[in-house]
């Protein structure tokens, strides 16, 4: 089997230009997208995962993507894997290899076969189509068959998909050494005759000799930044992100695709001595995380579109009585019941305004898996310093993709907060002298040295927490719950512009769409068009400084996977609106409830921009 | 998380401290209308923590939304005023992650069995340690006078100008059926009772359920007469040979015509919620004795490289 051969290369040559001549001999290439279509059954993901975890081994940047039908068992289901030696931003828009394993796994993936791309079908199963055995480059194996083989046994599809990871092995001169480590970690705590069968399986796909699929291309390897790298999805990072943070207790029900989330932390939590519990309801487990952080530890709970919806009244009052929570909502397709395993950005509003009153909450959106784990952080460390809750938007494609990066220096980021329990002389939980709006809560056991012990409540109350229906107090209250987001807005950094600093179309983006919206800066750039881009990770509050970034542009969209409305801007759009008044801010969204591809972007702009031509 | 510890064993830790006192204890005067049976049972509660020599700062209470909820007010004492029917959550994510207090919950039937009846199942079955006392007056107060899910058949509410006509609950064979460990009754009118079963539902290792029957004199006057020798009626206690044991018992008592029993129905001891995730706590974290939190997610994340 092929010698591993890394090349340092700067060409951006991809891997259908690779492959445009008769002559396919190990071309290198940057960067390749990989679509493996079968059921969800087939262990498809985990081909996705050796592969992506090969690549977090050796210093080459991954990002990958998954749909799983919501059915239990059974069903189309697809991972789409995008090795690259730069910087790898989205999961890919077309894929340059598809690995077909069903007839429907061909029929409905041609179509996202870049042009010239190779497809690798089941020759079991699958029978190509004349019409697109002249567009594409076939190669038909017996995937089915050749596994049984192998590896033995009934005619059962078990195996096949290592059998698949042993042929891409061969097709792309991958690291076989590192790939049967992997292989072995994967397996062996499950008994040595599946370790056996495994590596059987893998070792024939790797065999797999042809003129047609041997050492096809070599990947380069990536720069020396990229040196140590931990692999894992954004459900983890922020299950991850949150024990580093020191949260020790939370609470939650089962729902999709926040259940990874709470399946983590129940596991992992008791090792740090804490625990996380699993409520009987959604309305439940806010206030057992409520609970938990009034009894000191900030506490999280989480969701996803119709849970959040049952949370927040708990969350109103979590605001009113300025109790720390993190709230994590991993958005999927809404509304009501909506699309389940499908991506969409439209829980931006529930997160800011969802519940009865005037109350405002902190909320940040990830843009990544590695931004994932460092957004959960942030999220703890602000809502312990501000007694308030905050929210952690994540989304669907976020949380099940899988991404390498720099490991973090865990010595540094960790913390273990003690509970502190010592008396104070006097304390009013809701102190309005600072002016800044920030006041600290003491939990039950902390002995208050002059007798006057809080009560923390949803009531409009006092500064010592008893109600008061008082107009000038309720005015002060509610001037004490805004001001200390206005205070940290004064904290947060202004985002970076990427592309020039001025020019004629900024792209705003939040979440997930930070990776496309990036490349399709620096896709157009390569094409001599200007086109900036501005992320924003803090959403309440919003950063300061803003309006003098928008001010540069003569139009901003705002790129959402959430709905226009009535009046044609999504929701981040509406937000920005509001505050600057601004009518230069326009939105570009899209509910097709699945993420924006690159080519979407530009061609949603330029369509804009003919519509309504540039005054300049 | 903190070190389990008892509530006695901080007490101990007080040293010379004197026990709180009554005006110590007393906060904000009652918004309760007069001759409330709540006013008893906060009375009582003073009383329990003075009896018990509850250090000051420990003493917690948490309530829902309704009149008697308004408890922790009067309680010169750290305080949750909750929403209305979660009280039963709050309360278990505090009591689960605080070992080292005793966390009392007060609120009335609507909290309990109708808005919050969902978590008084699952607390019960879960056995949350606690103590829950429901101040039971067989109608809303605070809204004015609707049905509540504990109103007799008949009763004439503005909600049912007719009487009320849905099967109310009983709170007793709700428990129990639940899987609480500890289930009382008792009333208002008895004070020496009151205490009883708030003292024995303390020493309780696990969720202790109370339902005392707390007139309200507004809206529902004269609800628990039979039940109150001053009035003509009888204070029933369990029968002498019941064994608090026997579910099947407790169950057939708790079935008896209106007013009913007074006492334990039922108590056994089952592992707490709190013992059971303590107990898993204790099992991981013997894999990684002496480590730091970095150390553990380091080992984490190179499994992930």
């Amino acid at each position: 089997m092929g010698q591993i051969y890394f090349i340092f290369s700067m060409s951006e040559t991809t891997v259908s230009e690779a492959n445009n001549g008769n002559d396919s001999r190990a071309s290198d290439i940057s960067e390749a997208t990989i679509r493996l279509a079968g059921n969800s059954q087939d262990g498809i993901q985990s081909i996705g995962g050796f592969l992506a975890r090969l690549a977090g081994r050796s210093e080459r940047e991954v990002m990958t993507m998954m749909t799983i039908p919501s059915t239990i068992s059974g069903g189309a289901s697809i991972f789409q894997v995008r090795l690259g030696s730069g910087e790898v931003l989205s999961p890919g828009d077309k894929a340059n290899v598809l690995f077909a394993f069903y007839q429907h796994s061909y029929d409905n993936h041609v179509n996202n076969l870049t042009k010239g791309g190779i497809l690798v079908y089941d020759s079991d199963h699958v029978e190509p189509c004349e019409e697109w055995l002249t567009k594409y480059r076939h190669i038909g194996i017996a995937i089915s068959s050749l596994t049984v083989e192998a590896i033995g046994g009934t005619a059962r599809d078990k195996g096949k998909n290592i059998y698949a990871l042993g042929l891409i092995a061969g097709m792309f001169s991958l690291d076989t050494t590192k790939l049967e480590r992997l292989i072995n970690e994967r397996f062996g705590g499950k008994g040595e005759s599946i370790v056996k069968t495994a590596m059987d399986a893998f070792q024939a796909g790797c065999r797999y000799q042809s003129g047609d699929i041997s050492n096809l291309f070599r990947l380069a390897r990536g720069g020396a930044e990229r040196s140590n790298q931990v692999v894992m999805s954004g459900n983890e990072a922020i299950g991850y992100g949150l024990i580093a943070a020191g949260v020790r207790f939370g609470a939650g029900y089962p729902i999709t695709p926040w259940s990874d989330i709470m399946e983590l932390l129940r596991r992992e939590l008791p090792k740090y001595g804490g625990s996380f519990i699993q409520c009987e309801d959604e309305i439940a487990s806010v206030s057992m995380a409520i609970g938990a952080s009034y009894g000191g530890h900030v506490a999280v709970t989480g969701s996803s579109g119709p849970g959040i919806s049952l949370k927040t009244e708990a969350i109103g009052w979590a605001v009113m009585a300025e109790m720390p929570l993190v709230v994590i909502d991993v958005q999927r397709g809404g509304p009501s019941t909506g699309l389940p395993t499908d991506v969409e950005q439209s829980d931006l509003n529930i997160a800011l305004y969802g519940g009865h009153g005037d109350s405002p909450r902190v909320v940040l959106a990830a843009s990544d898996v590695e931004d994932c784990f460092y957004t959960a952080i942030e999220a703890v460390n602000i809502a312990r310093k501000f007694s308030v809750p905050v929210f952690v938007l994540s989304d669907q494609a976020i949380a099940t993709r899988i991404e390498a990066f720099n490991e973090p220096d865990l010595k540094t980021i960790c913390k273990d907060v003690e509970l502190d329990l010592s008396p104070v002389p006097s304390h009013k939980p809701y102190d309005l002298s600072s002016g800044d709006g920030l006041s600290q809560h003491r939990a039950p056991g902390t002995r208050i040295e002059d007798g006057r012990y809080p009560v923390v409540t949803g009531l409009e109350h006092d500064e010592s927490g008893h109600p008061s229906g008082d107009a000038v107090n309720h005015i002060a209250m509610t001037k004490k719950r805004r001001n200390k987001l206005k205070t940290l807005a004064d904290e947060l950094p202004v985002p970076e512009v990427y592309g020039a600093d001025s020019g004629d179309v900024l792209l705003v983006g939040w979440g997930s769409t930070k990776g496309p919206l990036l490349e399709a800066v620096e896709e157009l750039s390569n094409n001599g068009d200007a086109l900036s881009a501005l992320h924003i990770k803090h959403i309440n509050p919003l950063p300061n400084g803003l309006d003098a970034i928008f001010s540069r542009f003569n139009s901003v969209y705002v790129v959402e996977m959430n709905d226009g409305g009535v009046y044609g801007y999504g929701q981040l759009a509406g937000v920005l609106r509001a505050r600057f008044a601004d009518a230069r801010i326009k939105g570009i969204n899209k509910t097709a409830a699945r993420r924006w591809k690159v080519s979407e972007i530009i061609e949603r702009v330029k369509a804009s921009r003919a519509e309504e031509p540039v005054t300049a | 998380m903190s070190d389990s510890a008892t509530i006695e064993q901080s007490s101990q830790d007080a040293g010379e401290r004197q026990p709180v006192t009554k005006k110590e204890i007393t906060a904000d005067q009652p918004t309760w209308c007069p001759g409330c049976g709540d006013f008893s049972v906060l009375s009582i509660y003073y009383k329990l923590i003075q009896k018990r020599n509850i250090p000051h700062e420990s003493v917690t209470t948490v309530a829902g939304i309704g009149c008697s909820s308004r408890f922790p007010y009067f309680v010169q004492a750290h305080g949750v005023h909750y929403i209305h029917g979660r009280a039963l959550s709050f309360a278990s994510g505090l009591s689960i992650s605080r070992p080292d207090l005793h966390v009392f919950t007060f609120g009335g039937d609507g909290d309990a069995f109708s808005i919050g009846g969902n978590h008084f199942v699952h607390t019960a079955r879960k056995n949350v340690k606690m103590t829950y006392v429901v101040m039971d007056n067989f109608v809303y107060g605070l809204t004015k006078k609707q049905t509540s899910p504990t109103s007799p058949i008949g009763f004439k509410s503005k909600t049912d100008n007719w009487g009320a006509l849905d099967q109310p609950v009983n709170p007793m064979k709700l428990a129990i059926s639940a899987g609480a460990t500890f289930v009382a009754r008792t009333s208002h009118t008895n004070p020496k009772h009151l205490l009883e079963m708030m003292d024995a539902a303390m020493d309780h290792d696990g969720f202790s359920f109370i339902e005392c029957l707390s007139e309200c004199t507004e809206f529902f006057a004269g609800a628990f007469d039979s039940s109150n020798p001053r009035k003509g009626g009888e204070f029933k206690l369990m029968p002498e040979d019941h064994d608090p044991t026997d579910e099947a018992a407790a169950y057939a008592v708790a079935g008896e015509d209106f007013p009913g029993r007074f006492g334990i129905f039922y108590q056994v001891q089952r592992p707490t919620k709190n013992a059971l995730e303590t107990g898993v706590i204790e099992a991981a974290q013997s894999k990684f004795k002496g480590q730091q939190a970095h150390d553990i997610l380091q080992a984490n994340f190179n499994k992930m490289k």
